[in-house]
């Protein structure tokens, strides 16, 4: 949504737009100290992650300390303070697709891409995190691009994924 | 369903959405539209079968035939054939791996013939999103049973009967866990359900509110009116997109029918029920760190008592259960605290949902009687080690479970005999490992997972397993010593003993347990600095047998930093400084040249 950066002195600038979003959706939850995570849910579903000048808004809106808010936003890892990349990949690391080799999978996620968990390629296109079981055990190793689910994939898969979407055209995940 | 002459269940479950079984849902609808059969043949889209190993799974009712690794291009063939023909699809069938021979229906196939389902009994049969089928099966019958027959009092007392415990994994008694909400005196009391399940490598609950959310919706109100509660409110992980989008189907169908909401079945009763999303937090499964994240706060528990049963939620007295316990409450209700007492052991009575994964021929989800052994879980339900293996261990109770090896294959799935065996029941991961699996490293893999969970609130738990994390590390870089050994054990002890919540005192289980079972693993690590399962990459390197290399050069070429030389038809080389250990150019060459050393 409508926020600028400012990439040399990581600030955020919030649109008009963005502000009253931001406003509207505390409003909704009567600015309810209680109702903070699900306020953060919301806001993070509108913008893709939450920057410092928005925790600042919203510790505002609902009268209490950005420590507050900055103390939440930091405990649940759904919650970001960086951007996404266009194509976010995460890779499961439940038990069941770390004993079916989904560390050589992040390694090679990794390498290919150069940039470490949690980051996002420099043209904004790619970001990796590692996630904590999706429930497809029966598919392990599994690599999620966005929503579309990749199962069973091996080290040499993953160049052929990455490639194919930036070529910008990613064919149908089914794989057999 | 009985309306129809025959019935598709496609399956609905997370696992098989995600190899495409919603096409093959869509393409199913629309060629029986095609053929203007959709009044005699009904596709439903259910929850979980289980059988996630071959998903997409397709199951036809009456005749039970089970249809596995269906695309959407097979939708044509089950209704030319199989519908209109009445001829079943051949390459469809499963393949029992011991005969070869396919296996024509789901009652003649070993991965069910074992199982006892309570808990999952609507999953793989009933469209989740149909409140109407659920109740043809008994549904909201309970609910209806214990608002207009039964007193509290005896609800409680038929649920103490049934000797319910925990499924959540600590297998506290239910029923009592309802009495002492009921005699905790407030104006507001809550019943909360639990379905933050965040263990790695388990799927139980997701899979029940994916695939039946009406029977926790109906257990909840059970409890609110057991204990007196009129609001009931659901900690759901956010992760999980699809059973909260099929939670609020049930709930909102539920109010329209008056299931739920004021004056229910005009009995006096009211009882709503919310969500509330979790935000990735392990820790948060802890119930009084998942009342404080529902408070809109960070989730650190504190200490008890004071149990929620006292004070809980806002302060007021809450019952917490998970998803699974409450699942088993209608059957309960419906069948007798009689029934349900006959299944199981002495002291774990019921059924336990298992999400089984890992090194096994049968990932999937099931539910057995306890005290079924782990033998028959793994071979007869779960059909053995993946690739002919050699099995090495079980893993059960996630995080906070341990490791248990091929002697205690026969020990009976329950509470106490898990326990007393080194490990715990837990919430219901199983994962299975075999010979090329390190005990370091999955010790180590814990380990990363309970720092990253670790709410950091406490010391030990904080600051411990770091220490312990860093130990293990040490070791499987071949920097250990036997002083590390002793160090390791002596830490652990102190981290199980002097943290708050359960999360600290069980995370040195994984460590404990592989030391205990695999001890002499542990010493290969540091004293000969090998890794015998081969996979603690510091330790290992790869080398290429002259007498077998032929120079064909396509290791060189294929290596991705470029470690490897030599000249055409003459023997390579691997440059160990420059190796990054990807083991691409052994799984390539095609003499066998290049090994482990």
């Amino acid at each position: 949504m409508e926020i600028t950066r400012d990439l040399k002195n990581h600030k955020v600038q919030l649109s008009e737009n963005a502000i009253a979003l931001v406003k509207k959706i505390c409003r909704r939850f009567n600015y309810e100290e209680g109702e903070l995570i699900n306020i953060l849910h919301a806001v993070q579903s509108q913008f893709g992650y939450l920057p410092a000048e928005i925790q600042e808004l919203i510790a505002k809106e609902l009268d209490i300390s950005v420590a507050k808010v900055y103390g939440v936003v930091t405990f649940y890892s759904f919650f970001t303070m960086k951007p996404k990349g266009k194509y976010p990949i995460s890779l499961c690391m439940g038990t069941a697709c770390y004993v079916r080799g989904a560390e050589n999978i992040l390694n090679e996620i990794k390498r290919q891409l150069n940039i470490d968990e949690g980051e996002t390629t420099p043209d904004g296109l790619f970001s990796l995190s590692s996630l904590r079981c999706v429930g497809a055990c029966g598919l392990a190793p599994v690599l999620m691009v966005g929503e579309k689910v990749y199962g069973r994939v091996a080290q040499a898969d993953v160049r052929k994924i990455i490639s194919e979407y930036k070529a910008g055209c990613p064919t149908h995940p089914s794989k057999e | 369903m009985t309306d129809y002459r025959m019935n598709i269940l496609v399956c609905g479950g997370t696992g098989c959405r995600s190899s495409e079984g919603a096409n093959l849902y869509d393409e199913l609808v629309s060629l029986l539209a095609d053929k203007g059969l959709e009044k005699e043949i009904q596709v439903v889209s259910t929850g979980c079968f289980g059988f996630c190993e071959k998903g997409p799974v397709v199951k036809i009712l009456p005749d039970n035939t089970f249809y596995v690794q269906v695309q959407a291009a097979d939708a044509r063939e089950i209704i030319e054939e199989h519908v209109i023909k009445g001829r079943k699809v051949e390459h469809l069938l499963y393949v029992a791996p011991e005969s070869g021979k396919k296996v024509p229906d789901s009652k003649h196939m070993d991965f069910y013939k074992k199982q006892v389902r309570i808990a999952l009994r609507n999953c793989g049969f009933i469209n989740p999103e149909n409140i109407d089928e659920y109740v043809a099966r008994e549904g909201y019958a309970a609910m209806a049973k214990c608002l207009g027959e039964m007193t509290p009092e005896q609800v409680i007392k038929e649920i103490k009967k049934a000797e319910l415990r925990g499924r959540g994994g600590a297998g506290f008694p239910t029923g009592t866990k309802w009495e002492l909400t009921r005699k905790s005196e407030a104006d507001q009391k809550y019943v909360v359900c639990n379905a933050d399940e965040g263990d790695p490598g388990a799927f139980m609950d997701r899979s029940i509110l994916e695939g039946d959310p009406h029977s926790v919706i109906e257990a909840m109100a059970i409890c609110g009116y057991c204990i007196g509660a009129d609001k009931g409110l659901v900690y759901i992980r956010a992760e999980y997109p699809l059973a909260i989008k099929r939670l609020k189907i049930a709930l909102d169908q539920a109010r329209n029918y008056g299931l739920l909401g004021e004056n229910i079945l005009n009995t006096g009763f009211d009882f709503e029920i919310e969500l509330r999303y979790g935000a990735g937090a392990f820790v948060c499964g802890e119930e009084t760190a998942l009342i404080h994240s529902m408070e809109g706060k960070r989730g650190e528990p504190t200490f008890k008592p004071p149990f929620p049963a006292e004070k809980g939620y806002l302060g007021k007295p809450t019952n917490v259960n998970n998803v699974e316990t409450y699942a088993n409450i209608p059957p309960i209700i419906n069948k007798g605290a009689k029934w349900f007492s006959s299944i199981g052991t002495e002291k774990s009575k019921g059924t336990k949902v298992f999400a089984l994964a890992g090194k096994i021929n049968n990932v999937g989800l099931i539910e057995v009687p306890m005290g079924t052994t782990l033998r028959e879980v793994i071979y007869d339900i779960g059909g053995g080690i993946k690739n002919g293996k050699e099995f090495k261990a079980v893993q059960t109770g996630g995080p906070s479970g341990g490791c248990l090896t091929k002697n205690f294959l026969d020990t009976p799935i329950d509470y106490e005999s898990l326990t007393k065996a080194g490990s715990m029941m837990g919430s219901g991961g199983m994962i299975v490992m075999d010979e090329d699996d390190c005990m370091v490293s999955i010790a180590k893999f814990y380990l990363e997972f309970t720092l990253d969970e670790s709410c950091g609130k406490c010391n030990p738990c904080r600051i411990g397993n770091k220490r312990l994390w860093e130990i293990l590390d040490k070791i499987s870089k071949g920097n250990g010593t036997k002083e590390d050994l002793n160090r390791l054990k002596l830490l652990s002890n102190v981290v199980k003993d002097a943290s708050l919540c359960g999360l600290g005192q069980t995370s040195p289980n994984p460590i404990l347990s592989t030391m205990d079972n695999f001890w002499d693993e542990y010493l290969a690590h540091v004293e000969d600095k090998r890794c015998p399962a081969g996979q603690c990459k510091a330790m290992m390197q790869y080398v290429i047998d002259p007498n077998k290399c032929t120079g064909c050069t396509l290791c060189s070429r294929i290596c991705p930093v470029s470690a490897i030389e030599g000249e055409r038809k003459k023997p390579h080389e691997i440059d160990p400084e420059t190796c990054i250990k990807c083991g691409a150019c052994m799984e390539k060459c095609k003499f066998e040249a290049i090994s482990v050393a």
